[in-house]
């Protein structure tokens, strides 16, 4: 792999009494898009909160674009060009979709032709452009959570099972958005449990298991051996879907 | 991967009966006010009342609003604020003494510029004790509710001390400025000049908040702070920061507040901050912790409940408080407006 | 013997067995030790202050619940017996009646209380039982009619506890109904305070501490942490009544400044916080050290604050009423670098 905008080494996390990260190792290519892989509760959440500095990692060292940021605060970090998509969205309900905006342009107002590649790429957003946020539907509020990421242009996007629990037809809305995101040159660190979006999505893949990374290598080879996926991500993957 | 298919997505019609029940918190204020009216009977002791009531509720809310807002960003209760509204008080009304020419001048203009310098020295002194307080006291022990409670309790007792140590120990008693004295007649009924001041005061203070909060960046950043800290902290925001400023701000506040009482009760003693602080305690918590708005809306049914209560039945007003309380809590166990929380 | 009164919870630690040895014969022998009116009202003071700060620590240090109701408690005990004297008659009957029914009122009072708010976050559970408190407070002094308002009452004991019984002289101290009273106070506040021991060191105690680590985790093993509370805090408002009983038949007197006020209960806090929370043993070094504060510090600080007469800041800072102001930052102090107490100090430096 050539240029690396993101390295984990060893990374231990604790949460609570709770040993999460068992050394993790990581390397994220600039320019593309990485996918992370693996059962639920294998520690991949904590893997990109770790990385976003929202939980302190005990031991191990993290890299970004060529600085250790492994004891950097939270905001320092998404100053540094981090873009984060949590699980649950993070959405302000309190706030309108607008406000929510504002927020995620932290270093200045949004620009008009950007606002105009949000509201193409998820109509539903010039819609309610001036409601709460909190009165959104679940797929509305994920777009409105991918569309924060992209107010500014950061230099990796953290973004946390973008399709959980959408209806179809909102996934493929997901989907070809990131994909949008993807061909502008944006690089991607992902964690997707819909198969189908990680491959058509991914260049990269790193599968975890109990709070480590077991494989890495190019998505298409993942994709490409039944044999692999069967090991790493259990029988129950739909390997062709 | 195909295109989304089109898809018009629509808020579906709120139900009458839930935008009433979401009304509701602010309907009780005219409900109450009514309720008063036919309580009392007579019109022009009905305003007199209702006056005071908003007047004392309007005090109450600027004491109220910085704990409330300190509360939802960080999750901090401060039970030490009670002594930011005394200090408050000690340095507001030693200025107001050492102005006694321009406080005791025939002149509405003097005695305002007397009330501002006042004011603005009790929010510099309180402002700066707060930050003081946040670095020493309470800092140390964020995420500890228990050692939280313990720590600013103990801090409400040392600075009360320390007003005594200042002060002396005597109550201090203090006339209002001259043209502030005596009241006005509107329809039969007495309205006390400075209990129109301090619902004027109240009220701008409310809605400058209020713009604060909707127009500006730093108050969408505080107000999604009391939402999920976290995400405001992961967009690139110091929430830390913006906390401390808003903790000497809701010092500075309290100390503001103390002024108002001091000169609504004409003395002021190192114990009324702990005395107010019940009272703001009850507004805070039928508000919703958290909510500004909420502490709004409970500190004027609190006032104005305690001086129906108190013209109708007096030995029942203190009481009366609880008794909202108590009401409020059966009906919405969260407060009024409780603060949505990610998490 | 001794083992199973302390309920096989021994101090743990050299010094602590001494300095409670110390305050336990101390208080045993007061009268012949300390012969006086204000030494012996100072014994009984710190006898009832350390059943009420041990029921206080039941709660604060057993279930980690901070509660500012508790001296609500102790003066409905007092004004149990005192109303129950008042309208009954002196006799010993009265005082039965009103201290059991005080504790059962308390008890009931704390029930609706936990049940109210036990499941609520700490820091809702203090504000309103700060409210409910200040609330109480106000009604005994409105209800003049029966509770004698702002001033209070006195109210007659049995004869036998006053200082009117004469029963001659030993050791060069006169024996009256005073010495009586004492030893009747001591006795009862010396039993309370074993049964506290005995609580916290049951099974049931356990839970509670097992509780006050990890809630979470006890309601997982399947502890019903909720009813724990509440047993909890039933039984700590029972014996802080019983305590308030013990005061009001050693003052003869009711009042609500001596027995409701929030300066009380900020005393109650500092006690199991200096003293060590979670320790029993921490609320009677912690009581015995506050109210010898209130009493002799205060004699301390003004010879203190005559000798630095000339420096003004500092003879005020050290002026008798300022003890508490010392007591306050004793009090953070604590909180930060040792939240074990005095007792956990000892223990760990054994």
């Amino acid at each position: 792999m050539s240029d690396l905008i993101l390295t984990l080494k060893n990374v231990h996390t604790d949460i609570a009494q709770y040993h999460i990260l068992h050394g993790v190792d990581l390397d994220v290519p600039r320019g593309a898009v990485t996918m992370m892989l693996g059962r639920n509760g294998v520690g991949k959440t904590t893997t990109l909160r770790t990385i976003m500095g929202l939980w302190a990692a005990r031991d191990g060292a993290i890299s970004f674009d060529g600085q250790d940021i492994t004891g950097l605060p939270t905001p320092a970090r998404a100053r540094l060009g981090l873009g984060f998509v949590p699980e649950d969205m993070g959405i302000f309900t309190d706030l309108t979709v607008e406000e929510n905006m504002m927020l995620a342009a932290a270093s200045g107002p949004l620009d008009a032709a950007r606002k105009e590649r949000i509201f193409t790429a998820f109509p539903p957003l010039r819609t309610f452009w001036d409601s709460e946020a909190g009165n959104l539907s679940g797929g509305q509020k994920q777009m409105l959570s991918i569309a924060r990421a992209m107010a500014e242009t950061r230099k990796l996007y953290l973004i946390d099972e973008p399709t959980k629990g959408l209806a179809p037809a909102i996934v493929s809305t997901m989907a070809a958005a990131l994909r949008e995101l993807k061909d502008e040159g944006a690089t991607i660190l992902m964690v997707e449990q819909n198969f189908a979006v990680a491959k058509a999505l991914g260049d990269y893949a790193a599968v975890m298991d109990d709070g480590r990374i077991v494989w890495t290598g190019t998505m298409a080879e993942l994709a490409g051996s039944a044999e692999l996926q069967e090991k790493f991500m259990g029988l129950s993957m739909e390997a062709g879907a | 991967m195909s295109a989304a298919p089109d898809h018009k997505p629509t808020f579906a019609d709120v139900p009458i009966t839930e935008r009433v029940a979401q009304a509701m918190p602010v309907l009780l204020i005219p409900i109450l006010v009514v309720l008063g009216l036919l309580a009392i009977g007579n019109p022009s002791s009905w305003l007199t009342l209702t006056v005071s009531g908003l007047a004392m509720g309007m005090m109450i809310f600027v004491m109220a609003s910085g704990l409330t807002l300190v509360f939802g960003l960080m999750d901090v209760i401060n039970f030490g604020h009670g002594a930011f509204i005394s200090v408050g008080a000690f340095v507001g009304i030693s200025v107001l003494f050492a102005l006694s020419t321009w406080a005791g001048a025939p002149s509405l203009a003097l005695n305002l510029a007397a009330i501002l310098l006042a004011v603005v020295a009790a929010m510099v002194v309180t402002g700066a004790l707060g930050w003081a307080f946040e670095r020493v006291i309470v800092k140390p022990v964020y995420g500890a509710h228990l050692k939280q409670i313990l720590v600013t309790v103990g801090g409400l007792i040392v600075l009360e001390q320390l007003i005594h140590v200042v002060w002396g120990p005597e109550e201090i008693f203090l006339t209002r400025p001259e043209m502030l004295k005596g009241s006005i007649t509107f329809w039969g009924a007495a309205l006390e000049k400075y209990r129109l001041l301090a619902v004027a005061v109240g009220l701008v203070l409310f809605i400058a908040m209020r713009l604060v909060f909707r127009r500006t960046k730093i108050g969408l950043i505080v107000r999604a702070g009391v939402e999920n800290g976290e995400m405001v902290e992961a967009l690139g925001y110091r929430l830390r920061i913006v906390f401390v400023g808003v903790f000497i701000a809701g010092s500075a506040l309290a100390g503001l507040g103390g002024v108002m009482w001091g000169l609504y009760q004409e003395v002021i003693t190192a114990g009324m901050g702990e005395e107010m602080m019940i009272l703001v305690f009850i507004v805070v918590i039928i508000g919703g912790l958290g909510s500004v708005e909420g502490a709004f809306i409970g500190a004027l049914l609190v006032g104005l409940m305690q001086n129906y209560i108190a013209f109708l039945e007096p030995k029942l007003a203190l009481i009366s408080n609880i008794g909202l309380m108590t009401a409020i809590l059966m009906w919405r166990p969260q407060g009024m407006m409780p603060v949505v929380k990610a998490k | 013997m001794i083992m199973k009164l302390l309920s096989g919870d021994t101090p743990r630690s050299k010094i602590l067995t001494l300095v409670l040895l110390a305050i336990f014969l101390c208080l045993a022998l007061a009268p012949f030790l300390f012969p006086g009116v204000r030494s012996l009202d100072t014994a009984a003071r710190i006898a009832i202050f350390i059943v009420l700060a041990a029921s206080y620590d039941l709660l604060l240090g057993y279930t980690g619940v901070v509660s500012f109701a508790h001296t609500m408690f102790f003066g409905i005990g007092a004004y149990g017996v005192g109303l129950a004297s008042q309208h009954m008659g002196r006799g010993y009957s009265a005082l039965i009646v009103g201290s059991l029914s005080g504790a059962l009122l308390a008890a009931a009072l704390a029930f609706v209380i936990a049940l109210f708010s036990l499941r609520v976050r700490a820091i809702f559970f203090a504000m309103i039982t700060l409210a409910v408190a200040s609330a109480v407070a106000v009604l005994v002094s409105q209800l003049s009619w029966l509770t004698g308002g702002e001033d209070g009452f006195t109210f007659r004991i049995p004869r036998e506890l006053g200082p009117a019984l004469r029963l001659g002289e030993f050791a060069g101290v006169k024996i009256n109904g005073k010495l009586v009273n004492y030893y009747l106070i001591f006795t009862l506040s010396l039993i309370l305070f074993l049964i506290m021991l005995r609580v916290v060191n049951s099974p049931f105690g356990r839970v509670l501490q097992a509780i006050r680590e990890n809630d979470f985790r006890a309601e997982a093993i399947g502890y019903r942490v909720v009813w724990y509370r509440t047993v909890a805090t039933c039984l700590s408002a029972a014996i802080a009544a019983l305590a308030g009983s013990l005061f009001a038949i050693w003052l003869r007197y009711v009042g609500p400044d001596t027995t409701l006020s929030f300066a009380i209960m900020l005393d109650l806090l500092l006690m199991v916080v200096i003293g060590g929370m979670g320790t029993i043993y921490g609320a009677a070094i912690g009581a015995t050290l506050l109210v010898l504060a209130q009493t002799y510090l205060q004699d301390l600080m003004g010879s203190a604050a005559a000798a630095t007469e000339a420096i003004p800041l500092l003879s005020r800072l050290l002026d008798p009423d300022r003890w508490l102001l010392w007591l306050g930052v004793l009090f953070i102090l604590s909180v930060y670098f040792f939240p074990t107490g005095i007792v956990g100090r000892l223990r760990a430096g054994k």
